[in-house]
C-alpha cells in the first residue's frame, strides 16, 4: 500500500473482512485441503519431527495464511527438549 | 452470423440468473436480434413468469424432448417484442429429466433459427445444472457480492472451465454502492481479484427489479431504472460493443483514485 492510497485509504469495514474470509476459503476449496487432510499432515510431520526433537503435539498449530498473494502454511511447533545426539569420538 | 448459445448460471441459488436471463433476452431483441431464452430450470419453472407469458404455455421444453409436439411448438412468441421467443419447461418433472445430449439437440436445432439462444440454468450445485449447460457455447455467471455467493461462484467457474465453455464471464449483481462507499460490501475489483475472469456487468440492487418481476415485464422492455441500464450495457458488450462500465465504479471499495482525492477533499 502506497503512502498516498494509506492516506486516502478508507476505514476498513466488513468487505474488507468479507474478502479475506473469501480468500481464505477458497484456498482450501482450490487446494481442496480437508480438515481431515491437514490433520494427517500434522500427524506426519509430528512424526518426522520427533526423531530430532521433543514437541509439545498438543500445542502445535498449522495453518495456511495469506500473506499479501501468497499463500504459506504455517507451523507453530513448541519445542520441549532438542535431544542429544549421539557422538563420535 | 454464427449463432450463440450462451448458459446463465450461478453458484449459489437466488443471485439472479432469471432476472439476467429474461431482461438480456429482452434487451438483444430489441437491438434487433433474433432472440429465444429457454428455461432450463427444469421443475421450478421461473422464467415465464418473470417474462409474461405463463398464460400463453401450450407445449415445454419436455414435451419437445418427449415427442409430444415439434420444438417449433414449444415456442412463445412475445408479443410486446418482434423476435423474441422462450420455451418454458415443465414444473412435474425431476432436474434429470433433460438430459446433456437432448439439452445440445435442443440448442443446435435452434441456431437455425436463432442468434442468441440464452439458457436458464439452475445453480451450479443443484442437479441438473450440467445437463442445463450441455448445449452452451459460452456461460455468464452470476453473483452477488457477498462471500457464500462468491465462493460458490468459484466452484462453477472451475466446472464450467473443464466443460470448455468459453467465454466464462462474470455479473456481479445487487450491489448497493451505498455499502460498498462505507467498506461494508465486497466491491466489484474485489469481486474480479478473487475470481480472475472478465467482467461483463454489474448491476445495482434495484427496487425496479422487484416491480417488474410482479408485472412480469422485463426492465428492458420499456424501463430506465438502474438495473435497466444495466442490463441493457450487459446486453451492449455482449453483441461486441465496447461499453464504459456505469458510474457503480466510482463507489467501488478499491475505486479510483480521483474519486478518493475529490472525496478526501469533500468535493
Ligand atoms: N438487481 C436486483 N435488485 C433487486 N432485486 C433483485 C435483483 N436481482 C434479483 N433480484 C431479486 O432476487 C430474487 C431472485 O432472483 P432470480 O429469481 O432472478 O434468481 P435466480 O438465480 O434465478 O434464483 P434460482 O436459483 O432460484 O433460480 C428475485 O426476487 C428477484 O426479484
Ligand atoms: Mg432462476
Amino acid at each position: 500500500m502506497s503512502l498516498f492510497s494509506r492516506f486516502f485509504g478508507k476505514e476498513e469495514g466488513s468487505g474488507k473482512t468479507a474478502k479475506d474470509r473469501i480468500i481464505m476459503v477458497l484456498m482450501q476449496d482450490r487446494a481442496d485441503i480437508s480438515p481431515e487432510l491437514m490433520e494427517n499432515m500434522k500427524r506426519d510431520i509430528i512424526a518426522v519431527i520427533k526423531n530430532y526433537v521433543d514437541i509439545d503435539e498438543e500445542r502445535i498449530e498449522l495453518d495456511l495464511e495469506k500473506e499479501n498473494t501468497s499463500v504459506a502454511l504455517v507451523a507453530n511447533i513448541p519445542v520441549l527438549t532438542v535431544r542429544r545426539r549421539k557422538r563420535r569420538v | 452470423m454464427e449463432s450463440r448459445v450462451i448458459v446463465v448460471t450461478s453458484g449459489k441459488g437466488g443471485v439472479g440468473k432469471t432476472t439476467t436471463t429474461a431482461n438480456l433476452a429482452a434487451a438483444l431483441a430489441r437491438m434487433g436480434k433474433k432472440v429465444v431464452a429457454i428455461d432450463g430450470d427444469v421443475g421450478l419453472r421461473n422464467l415465464d413468469v418473470i417474462m409474461g407469458l405463463e398464460n400463453r404455455i401450450v407445449y415445454t421444453l419436455i414435451d419437445a424432448i418427449d415427442g409430444a409436439c415439434r420444438l417449433k411448438q414449444a415456442l412463445i412468441k412475445d408479443k410486446r417484442i418482434e423476435n423474441l421467443s422462450m420455451i418454458p419447461t415443465a414444473q412435474s418433472k425431476t432436474k434429470d429429466a433433460v438430459t446433456a445430449d437432448q439439452m445440445i439437440k435442443v440448442c443446435d436445432e435452434l441456431r437455425a433459427d436463432f442468434d442468441y439462444i440464452l439458457v436458464d440454468s439452475p445453480a451450479g450445485i443443484e442437479a441438473g445444472f450440467k445437463n442445463a449447460a450441455a448445449g452452451a457455447d459460452e456461460a455468464l455467471v452470476v453473483t452477488t457480492p457477498e462471500v457464500s455467493a462468491v465462493r460458490d461462484a468459484d466452484r462453477i467457474i472451475g466446472l464450467l472451465e473443464s466443460m470448455e465453455k468459453s467465454p466464462i464471464r462474470l455479473i456481479v449483481n445487487r450491489i448497493k454502492p451505498h455499502m460498498v462507499k462505507k467498506g461494508d460490501m465486497l466491491g466489484v475489483s474485489d469481486v474480479l481479484d478473487i475470481l480472475a475472469i472478465d467482467l461483463i456487468g454489474m448491476v445495482p440492487d434495484d427496487e425496479s427489479v422487484v416491480r417488474s418481476a410482479n408485472t412480469g415485464e422485463p426492465l428492458t422492455m420499456s424501463s430506465d431504472s438502474p438495473a435497466a441500464r444495466a442490463f441493457k450495457n450487459i446486453a451492449s458488450r455482449l453483441v461486441g460493443n465496447d461499453v464504459p462500465f456505469m458510474s457503480l465504479e466510482s463507489a467501488d471499495a478499491s475505486g479510483g483514485l480521483l474519486g478518493k482525492l475529490k472525496r478526501a477533499l469533500g468535493l
